[in-house]
């Protein structure tokens, strides 16, 4: 997922070896990374995947922010266990992106000096203790619903991380939407906790999929690779379809007046989010751009001395060995 | 074998109790800012082992005292002074480097601490270590290896180890020095004498500390207090009042 800011590349390649390639997508073949691939199918996806990987990564950070705050010792054990899955996306979707030749450090470099992204709904602030369910319920909600398609996308290494992705991502969606039930169901300051967590929510969440079709830059391609299964309105209007029911039951109120059902489309109408405020927060203006990367760039720095120290003693070690032999 | 008192086996299941719980939290603290991304996830399961070791030892702690109350209650409900933890779990993390130093020096005793109690005489004390042994002999030994690659790195890494294990040190003590409430567990066979620890557990610190080329610093002065109630240090209020605060805040709902 997070495929919003990917614009898929034309390549001038061998056109024979390029329709080959197709016919390998065509007839749903993995490509694995030692097979040939055009250059621009690589650098699509190096961005692709780095940019999830990224976004995994920061997005440890919004809900780090409230597990020493955690109500309970089992919510607080959830969330642990949360956000340690997610340094584990992370962990995953690195090795994937590092089969097409570029490491995790040179990614995590880019990251850090701003030359590469990650999902803009990480540099939204985590008010409430609601916030971590409407997190749950709605970003994991819309991720997997990203990230479903991906499991059949065509490059081997990323099909099969987003297979062992999904199936913990649908762990977080309902252990988000539990501490919703439970608020929902508590006292008038909960509710208004989680309606008012909805309603911070709703729209950086229909941002997770990217801007318009009419405005979206070369998808095309990216659909042609099968690197980008569905298009960014197809999956946005699945979630609201998906999620204005989950709503409904919570007795929360989706913060959008014209939203309506269409009988004859079969689907709800709904408010398109603020395109400028996503393209401000892409930009950098988001409300807690600069605190991410920060935060990401302190423990980075700060924990220089610890990797040269590690790195250090391994090398010692391994004299030491040959030394020995 | 003598019966034992419940308050002073409520006390001992607290020590136990708020030692992971302090600790888990501090570990926790790191979620998100670790040096590499492997140590993210190494610290998150660090602490999430001691909150679940936590939920069982208060669990049993707030049966044992039979007021009605419940581990959450314990962890949330209580002030400083009814705290029972080391003080040396309550330090600040400091840098990664002291962090992993508390952590050894804590795993270190905490390691020995549970292989004793899995023959505990109280078989819910015997069940709960035989868990949490499993995952502390994990912790120990990767504590004890991120100590020894960071003693024996670079320079830099070289003294920001020992540095962590100069403020550290006078720490360790209290953990090994035994008052009333011991005194009866190990009489009642609920818990080992905590002098008879000490000697398994220098040997696998005083190893791994010269293998990180550390020097244990001279002198045997212990800071105490933390397990007795009596003075913890300033730190843990501000601890409790992060961790305490939604519960204090919204007193009556449930989550
Ligand atoms: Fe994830
Ligand atoms: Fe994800
Ligand atoms: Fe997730």
């Amino acid at each position: 997922m997070y495929a919003q800011m990917v614009k898929s590349e034309a390549t001038q390649e061998d056109p024979e070896r390029l329709a080959a390639f197709q016919a390998r997508i065509d007839a749903g073949e993995k490509i694995e990374p030692k097979d040939w691939m055009p250059a621009g199918y690589r650098k699509t996806l190096i961005r692709q995947i780095g940019q999830h990987a990224h976004s995994e990564i920061v997005g440890q950070l919004p809900e780090g922010n409230w597990i020493t705050r955690a109500p309970t010792l089992e919510r607080k054990a959830i969330l642990l266990a949360k956000v340690q899955d997610e340094a584990g996306h992370g962990l995953y979707l690195y090795c994937a992106a590092e089969t097409l030749g570029v490491t995790r450090d040179e990614m995590t470099e880019m990251l850090l000096d701003g030359r590469m992204k990650y999902s803009s709904i990480f540099n939204y602030p985590t008010l409430t203790w609601a916030d971590m369910g409407a997190v749950g319920w709605l970003v994991d909600g819309a991720a997997i619903m990203n990230q479903v398609p991906l499991q059949r996308t065509s490059f081997g290494p990323y099909s099969r991380a987003m297979i062992r992705v999904c199936k913990e991502e649908s762990f977080h969606q309902r252990q988000g939407y539990d501490i919703m039930m439970k608020m929902c169901a508590g006292t008038p300051e909960q509710k208004a906790m989680a309606q008012n967590a909805l309603n911070r929510f709703w729209y950086p969440s229909l941002m997770m999929f990217g801007p318009s079709d009419k405005d979206s830059v070369h998808s095309a391609q990216s659909m042609a690779w099968k690197i980008k299964m569905n298009t960014n309105d197809e999956l946005r209007q699945k979630f609201v379809d998906q999620t204005v029911p989950q709503a409904e039951y919570l007795g929360l109120t989706v913060p959008d007046e014209t939203l309506k059902w269409n009988d004859e489309k079969g689907g709800y109408d709904f408010a398109e989010p603020d395109w400028d405020e996503f393209f401000e927060v892409i930009q950098g203006n988001g409300p807690c751009n600069t605190e991410r990367l920060a935060a990401r760039n302190k423990a980075w720095d700060d924990g220089k001395w610890v990797r040269d120290g590690l790195l250090a003693h391994a090398e010692k070690k391994a004299a030491r060995r040959v030394a020995a032999e | 074998m003598t019966q034992v008192d419940q308050g002073q086996l409520f006390e001992f299941l607290c020590r136990m109790g708020d030692n992971t719980l302090v600790l888990g939290h501090r570990v926790s603290e790191w979620c998100g800012h670790a040096p590499v991304l492997e140590e993210d996830i190494a610290l998150a399961n660090t602490a999430l082992d001691l909150i679940g070791q936590t939920q069982m030892w208060l669990g049993l702690a707030a049966e044992v005292e039979g007021k009605g109350r419940s581990a959450d209650d314990l962890a949330m409900r209580r002030d400083v002074w009814d705290f029972r933890n080391v003080l040396l779990v309550e330090q600040p993390n400091g840098d990664f480097g002291q962090t992993m130093m508390r952590q050894f020096l804590f795993d270190a005793w905490h390691l020995e601490m549970l292989k004793a109690l899995t023959g505990s005489s109280n078989e819910q004390v015997a069940a709960i270590a035989a868990k949490a042994v499993k995952e502390v002999m994990y912790h120990v030994e990767r504590s004890g290896d991120t100590v020894i690659g960071l003693g024996d790195g670079t320079s830099e890494s070289h003294k920001r180890m020992q540095k962590a294990l100069d403020l550290l040190w006078p720490y360790v003590g209290e953990m090994f020095v035994a008052d009333a409430v011991d005194a009866a567990m190990a009489e009642a066979g609920v818990a080992p004498d905590l002098a008879e620890l000490r000697t398994a557990c220098d040997a696998r610190v005083g190893a791994v500390l010269a293998e990180a080329t550390l020097a244990i610093p001279e002198g045997g002065f212990a800071h105490k207090g933390g397990k007795t109630g009596v003075q913890h240090s300033e730190h843990l209020g501000h601890l409790l009042t992060q961790m305490q605060w939604l519960q204090r805040a919204y007193p009556g709902a449930t989550w």
